[in-house]
């Protein structure tokens, strides 16, 4: 099996902070990948510098077997496509769904815009009904249904997943992972996923990677998480932290 | 559990009856919350329900802190004893802070960002209680060490922004326990924490609330969390309680809205694809 | 209910329908929740209906006036009362004065027109760029915008005036000149607070140029912010083109210029008060109403504000 994303000694500075100290990480064709941590872990950080949204201060990040540089060209971003975490500021508030489709077909030159704009709405169980709508007439869960209707019509091969249901709600989280674990299936979709939370993670990926303080802390496979068989103590706490609360 | 179970029978600390907090907006009347019910001893209530059920307007209605333009009713919204809605704004004000607290969200934007951690807690005491400034420092001082903040003296002096969100939450637990109130509305309060740190904060309530004897509600949007941590489960949708429960007894609830909302988490070692979906019936909130 | 109170109805919810099945229904659907906004707030209506009765009289000055603006009866006419014949009086030419402000509009239209495609466009530019680039190009654009700023608008336009030679294309020009900076800040400042946004860095993410960005995403946002800010300043605009038409600097004679009229009617201000007057209560009347048209469109088109 082939490498979809590799980073090796990835560093990332903001003005004089190390959000990443050197991470190592190495996602497989196909495959779908956690990030678990807390809050200044690094791990959106991570997700940022493959987009170059972070600038690389150090390291190498190697994607579909192509090495990036400083800059990403436009074939980079019809590969890679990444989905935010609140939905209701990753819609443009002057457009209505049809123009946030349109737009990065635009960008492309993508010729057969309006059969893909009616399949990428119909994909993420919006409908024809959404077309026309601003975002200010959209639930948060159909909102994140459009940016995923966005990220994905440029047919990318690989998602990054920033949070992408911690703004919902309960019930409308289970509907958009349901969602994201069918667009994989169907598109054999590779998923790099960040999320605080280790039951989200456990639930839509194979491996993962603990990280805390811009480092990486062990990598683990669902199942050995699931087990318990884990080496670091930080790793056990967060397992016992996303039991709920144990009066003592 | 601390909790005895004839503390209800001791006469309710709050009565909640019928309810109604509306708003009046450009399109019509917006009902946030439409007849909700229940009491409350000295006990540890939760409130559950998604965005947009009505959960934290209730909280707001109970303390007096809904925007201006919301109407709040109720047949009944007595506090130990005294009829909330008929008392002057002033008495409200002044058991606001002083006999039932409120903890938000955000502790970013509940503290004042331009005054130090301790000058907020000495100034809340003294607007509540006649006391010396050197006393109220040293029972700031001491609070502060209640909700185990380590270098109490050192955080004193810092201002809101110079502290972790954990450490926010904790001194904001500080301001709103130091009048010693009898009844605390806690709204989403370890929401915007880390996992880690959301279960430290928890333990700090939990244990202040059952050594005073307080009444709690706990508002949140995690019914897991909540049912840990609770006596007693009210569970919203659309402005109403669809079902109360004892926590520990949330297996077996009835509604099938609950089910659903416990159902449709992802949990470690159940591997359930795809995830059950919420169904929601209309007459849910009819 | 009869049957045009159902059409009427029917276009209506077309119009606030949740489900547009068109481009155009959107984009008609938004215009009409901010037209209504704007409608609910009486005083902008007011102001509207004063721009609008301007409009109009510019475009039927020649039907409207009943004299000539620029030739007056010196032998029998000068300084004439208001009267039936002539409404507002005459001045010291014999020229009728309601027929001089009738006219005196279209220039007052012109000047505000020309300073407001030349002047917002450029601050538009000039901030949105500098907003979104950061930087070095930041750091000189906004140099630039300061050194405007440093001096009193009407100071300034006197000195392009005096270098220009005075005239009222080159009045246009040195107030457009005057009046762009804070376009550019205002332009500026909402671009610094969408540029780190989320739906800016997901366009970003799609490849598109920064060119792209500035032209297609940002802008939009700063319009109508900018919209706003041009109308509550049409107010400054006239007041500083009759100003420089007052100091002899704009309009030339025998233009109806309404500040220049003032000019020449102070000199007979205490005896025949009507020909400073007339053109000074029309100057009154349009500032306000460009002033209570800008204040219903800050309500109505606010991003901020409601569901927009």
């Amino acid at each position: 099996m082939t490498a979809a994303i590799t980073i090796e000694g990835l560093e990332v500075v903001f003005d004089r902070f190390r959000a990443l100290k050197g991470v190592d990480l190495e996602v497989r064709e196909g495959e779908s990948y956690g990030l678990v941590g807390e809050s200044g872990s690094g791990k959106s950080t991570l997700l940022r510098a493959i987009t170059g949204l972070a600038p690389a201060a150090g390291g190498t990040i190697t994607v579909n077997g192509k090495a990036l540089g400083k800059t990403r060209d436009k074939a980079f971003y019809r590969d890679v496509q990444m989905v935010f975490q609140d939905p209701y500021g990753s819609l443009h508030p002057r457009q209505t769904v049809d123009r946030l489709l349109q737009e990065p077909l635009a960008i492309h030159g993508i010729a057969d815009g309006e059969k893909r704009i009616e399949r990428a709405l119909d994909e993420v169980g919006l409908g024809k009904g959404f077309r026309f709508r601003y975002a200010h007439q959209l639930s948060g869960g159909q909102r994140q249904r459009v940016a995923i209707a966005r990220a994905l019509i440029l047919e990318p091969s690989i998602l990054l997943l920033d949070e992408p249901t911690s703004a919902l709600d309960a019930s409308v989280q289970a509907e958009v992972l349901n969602l994201l674990e069918e667009v994989r299936r169907r598109r054999k979709l590779t998923f790099l996923m960040v999320s605080h939370d280790l039951a989200i993670i456990t639930h839509m990926c194979e491996r993962l990677m603990v990280m805390q303080n811009g480092e990486a802390v062990e990598t683990l496979t669902a199942s050995q998480l699931i087990g318990h068989r884990v080496s670091e103590d930080y790793t056990r706490n967060l397992l016992r932290a996303s039991e709920g609360f144990v009066r003592v | 559990m601390s909790g005895n179970p004839d503390k209800q029978s001791k006469g309710a600390l709050l009565e909640v009856d019928d309810l109604r907090v509306t708003f009046p907006t450009r399109t019509g009347i917006v009902q946030a919350v439409r007849g909700v019910s229940f009491s409350l001893g000295r006990e540890r209530l939760g409130i559950v329900g998604e965005s947009g059920s009505g959960k934290s307007q209730t909280g707001r209605a109970i303390m007096g802190v809904t925007p201006p333009q919301a109407q709040v009713s109720a047949k009944k919204l007595n506090f130990d004893g005294i009829d909330l809605l008929s008392i002057s704004p002033g008495q409200r004000r002044a058991l606001r802070g002083n006999r039932i607290a409120m903890i938000l969200q955000d502790p970013k934007y509940s503290l004042d960002p331009v005054m130090t951690i301790g000058r907020q807690i000495v100034e809340t005491l003294r607007t509540h209680e006649k006391v010396g400034k050197a006393e109220a420092r040293e029972r700031a001082l001491e609070m502060l060490r209640a909700v185990q903040i380590r270098d109490p003296a050192r955080v004193f002096d810092l201002h809101p922004h110079e502290v972790s969100g954990g450490m926010g939450q904790r001194a904001m637990i500080a301001m709103m326990l130091i009048a010693g109130p009898e009844l605390m509305i806690a709204d989403e309060p370890t929401s915007a924490l880390d996992v880690t740190v959301q279960l430290d904060v928890l333990n700090i309530l939990d244990k202040l609330v059952a050594e005073r004897g307080m009444g709690l509600i706990f508002i949140s949007h995690d019914l897991r969390l909540v049912s840990s941590f609770c006596d007693r489960v009210v569970v919203m949708y659309a402005g109403k309680v669809v079902e109360q429960l004892k926590a520990s007894e949330l297996r077996d609830a009835q509604h099938p809205y609950t089910r659903g909302l416990l159902n449709c988490m992802p949990r470690i070692g159940f591997e359930r694809h795809p995830l059950p979906v919420l169904d929601r019936k209309p007459e849910w909130a009819a | 209910m009869t049957a045009s109170d159902a059409g009427a109805f029917s276009r209506r919810e077309w119009l606030l329908s949740e489900r547009p099945a068109s481009r155009m229904q959107a984009r008609l659907g938004r215009a009409y929740v901010a037209w209504r906004r704007f409608t609910a707030n009486r005083l902008a209506f007011i102001g509207l209906l004063i721009i609008l009765a301007l409009v109009v009289i510019a475009a039927l000055a020649g039907v409207l006036a009943p004299y000539s603006p620029t030739v007056g009866d010196l032998k029998n006419a000068r300084l004439l009362a208001p009267s039936a014949a002539h409404w507002f009086g005459t001045d010291d030419l014999g020229r009728d004065i309601y027929s001089r402000i009738v006219y005196g509009s279209r220039w007052t239209l012109y000047v505000v027109i020309l300073v407001a495609v030349i002047a917002a466009p450029i601050g538009l530019l000039v901030g949105t760029v500098a907003g979104y680039a950061g930087g070095w190009t930041d750091t000189i654009l906004m140099r630039i915008t300061d050194i405007f700023l440093a001096f009193p608008k009407l100071v300034l336009a006197l000195a392009f005036v005096a270098a220009l030679g005075p005239g009222i294309e080159n009045a246009v020009i040195a107030i457009a000149i005057t009046s762009w900076p804070p376009y550019a800040r205002i332009a500026r400042a909402e671009t610094l607070t969408v540029r780190n946004s989320d739906y800016i860095k997901a366009v970003q993410l799609m490849g598109a140029s920064p060119f792209r960005i500035v032209l297609r995403h940002i802008m939009p946002l700063c319009i109508s912010s900018l919209i706003i800010r041009v109308t509550l300043d049409m107010a400054g605009i006239i007041l500083t083109a009759a100003g420089l038409g007052f100091l002899g600097l704009g309009a030339q004679p025998p233009l109806p210029e309404w500040g220049a009229m003032i000019a020449s009617g102070r000199r007979f201000i205490l005896d025949q008060w009507w020909v400073a007057a007339a053109p000074g209560a029309a100057i009154l009347i349009v500032s306000l109403g460009f002033n209570l048209l800008g204040d219903g469109l800050r309500d109505a088109l606010d991003p901020r504000s409601g569901d927009q």
